[in-house]
């Protein structure tokens, strides 16, 4: 009795429970990550939104070493990216580690929308999920193009000169959009300012904010399947999907080994291919910005290459840019495009399979065509590729609706 | 296991699809032999610095480059770098500076001499090495010599004492529609040098591979450093399999 009397006026739960009366942590980690419950048939493909992640980490981190070492100046910017890469401690590894993250951004990230297409995930529920996706992939290209300037080489100069006076191809308003973007009759200092500014915060705040709705828009109808079963349907007694295993520690166990697995190769580059021969860090950036003389051949970095082979094949300068900025946004109709009745490429039709594979083929096409210098037979491939690239998706409401597919099984299959 | 065999052949086959992307910069073409420099070779590096300081450092400086950072690699102490590098500098973290105003250099040659820290790197190791080699007597240059690489290039044949002068041959074929295609057919030696044609090319490697080095001076350490993180990351990753293993034992 001695003994309860004087727990009483003691508060019961100990410290989690005075938080958790006062913010939700318990609550948001079982919805977010211990009682999160996703399909235990996940393959090697499902590591990529993880890996995004880790990549928005990495760049994060070493963005604020770099800042902090960087001059946004037209008459310090490249002298100062050779003083970290010289003489700041591990300022080489930090720069190597950002320049070698923005390549892989994209890797991780293109094939993040690859599986996507695989397994229909972007369909019905999903479909908030692919627009807010689509939106991070939007802010990303701005994020990398805007970075792309920082360090004031020829390349940077030269290849902001050419995307920027694209938007001079818009009617009427044409070239004061330009002159807005660039703050100036050319790109200069004041450019160069307004891109560190974006690139620093206006940007990778976006993308936070972003990817933070990305993942509570998913968390709330649940992660689609290499099978594309709804795994909600078939639960056990205590609610819990039949088919699904909580995201920590099963799928965080699972995803550690493919981080590690994504570190090898990312330190592979950093530390043994910087320059990934010229596609990471091109040759002529180590050259210092230089309005005078226009380098023999400007090809934007291989992220943006496929669209910029779209907007080259196009002979007119304003059709170009229509097509260039329809290449980035048709994807954002995915989810209307696609009228088939199954979701996974497991059970659909010859079609959707044959008409993927060209697409497949159409953008690692169109991305060596935008490296090549557009003469020759180079034209006319990539206008069929262009071509190519278009019907996949204006093509898709018809072969997907035609399609035979095959029936789609209740519990989730495995393959291996 | 073998999913994660199908997820590496996969990104060998993404790794298939680069190859490297050539130097876009001026001239060059298909007479270009490459440099065939040796990062790892200290003592090519050491003669390629003395090259430097005493043939390029005059009119080119290599702005982002301390004394005390080559003196690093290069296994040279203070006393070293100061007596036998440093012609225009008292301390060894000062950069490397030209004594040649770059005014008065805009004014002899046309052009201020570019700085050299970068010049590997932008160019590529054999664009300078076939730079080096490829001055040959022109009438029509100011300086009386142009070159392969780099046509009406305002760089005079600053090493022709050790190498003499050559001549180059062209063949022009007149093509059927009556334009005239020229190709290299390859040089003439004029006047000899103090360096035969073997002594010269080992001058220009050094020099070449000098260049290379202070366009990156970080490259071997990252190497080196980069062997040790690999095999962490091999150590860490067969760990992290077992723990995957022991967690989903009962998936």
């Amino acid at each position: 009795m001695a003994r309860i009397e004087a727990e009483v006026g003691k508060p019961q739960g100990g410290f989690m429970k005075w938080i958790d009366d006062r913010f939700p942590f318990t609550k948001t980690m079982e919805h977010h990550v211990t009682k999160y419950y996703a399909s235990k048939n996940f393959n090697w493909w499902y590591v990529f939104g993880v890996l995004a992640f880790v990549v928005l980490a990495i760049q994060l981190l070493t963005g604020i070493f770099l800042t902090m070492n960087y001059k946004p100046s037209a008459a310090e910017a490249f002298a100062s990216v050779e003083y970290i890469m010289r003489d700041v401690e591990w300022g080489w590894l930090i720069r190597y580690m950002h320049s070698t993250g923005a390549s892989f951004f994209f890797i991780v990230v293109y094939l993040h929308m690859f599986r996507a297409m695989l397994y229909g995930s972007y369909q019905k529920p999903r479909e908030l999920i692919w627009l807010i996706g689509m939106l991070i992939f939007l802010v990303l290209m701005a994020e990398a193009f805007a970075g792309y300037l920082l360090p004031w080489g020829q390349m940077s100069y030269w290849g902001a000169q050419v995307i920027i006076s694209l938007f001079g191809a818009i009617p009427v308003v044409g070239d004061a959009l330009v002159e807005i973007i660039r703050g100036d009759y050319a790109i200069s200092d004041i450019t160069l300012n307004r891109f560190f500014a974006l690139h620093v915060i206006v940007l990778p705040l976006a993308l936070i904010g972003l990817v933070f709705v990305h993942i509570v828009a998913l968390h709330e109808v649940g992660s689609n399947n290499p099978d594309g079963i709804d795994i909600k349907k078939l639960k056990d007694e205590s609610g819990k999907p039949l088919d699904g295993i909580a995201f920590h520690p099963y799928h965080t166990s699972k995803d550690l080994v493919g981080i590690i697995v994504f570190l090898m190769i990312f330190s592979a580059v950093v530390f043994f291919a910087p320059d990934m021969g010229g596609y990471f860090l091109e040759h002529a950036n180590f050259d210092p910005a230089n309005m005078t003389a226009t380098p023999e051949h400007i090809a934007p970095v291989w992220y943006f290459t496929p669209y910029y082979a779209i907007l080259r094949a196009v002979p007119d300068k304003l059709w170009g840019f229509i097509l260039f900025v329809a290449a980035v946004l048709l994807p954002v109709f995915l989810p209307w495009l696609d009228r088939s009745r199954v979701r996974s490429i497991r059970y659909r039709g010859w079609m959707y399979k044959s008409a993927l594979t060209v697409f497949v083929i159409t953008f690692f096409a169109l991305l060596l065509l935008g490296l090549a210098p557009a003469e020759g037979a180079y034209v006319m491939l990539a206008r069929i590729f262009s071509v190519l690239y278009f019907a996949f998706f204006l093509l898709m409401p018809f072969y997907t609706a035609m399609d035979k597919t095959k029936p789609v099984p209740d519990r989730v299959v495995y393959h291996d | 296991m073998t999913k994660l065999k199908k997820f590496a052949s996969l990104m060998a086959l993404g790794a298939c699809f680069v190859t490297t992307q050539g130097y876009a910069a001026g001239g060059g073409g298909s007479h270009m032999k490459p440099a065939g420099i040796d990062p790892d070779n200290v003592a090519s590096l050491q003669r390629g610095a003395r090259n430097f300081m005493n043939y390029c450092s005059g009119c080119h400086s290599a702005q982002y480059v301390r004394y005390n950072t080559i003196g690093k690699t290069l296994n040279l102490s203070e006393e070293q770098l100061m007596d036998n590098l440093m012609f225009n500098a008292d301390k060894t973290f000062e950069t490397i500076q030209t004594a040649m105003p770059a005014a008065d250099g805009a004014r002899w040659y046309g052009k201020t001499p570019p700085d050299l820290s970068l010049m590997a790197r932008a160019r590529g190791a054999d664009y300078v090495y076939n730079f080096l080699k490829g001055f040959y007597v022109s009438e029509a240059s100011p300086t009386g010599v142009d070159n392969l690489v780099l046509a009406g290039t305002s760089m005079p044949h600053v090493l022709w004492e050790l190498q003499g002068y050559q001549a180059v041959n062209f063949d022009k074929h007149e093509n059927e529609d009556g334009s005239v295609t020229t190709t290299f057919e390859g040089f003439e030696q004029l006047s000899a040098g103090s360096m035969d044609a073997e002594e010269y090319d080992d001058f220009v490697r050094d020099t070449v591979n000098f260049l290379a080095y202070i366009a990156e001076p970080i490259r071997s350490e990252r190497r080196k450093l980069g062997v040790w993180v690999i095999m962490f990351l091999i150590f860490f990753f067969i760990l992290s399999t077992q723990l995957k293993k022991q967690i989903w034992k009962d998936v």
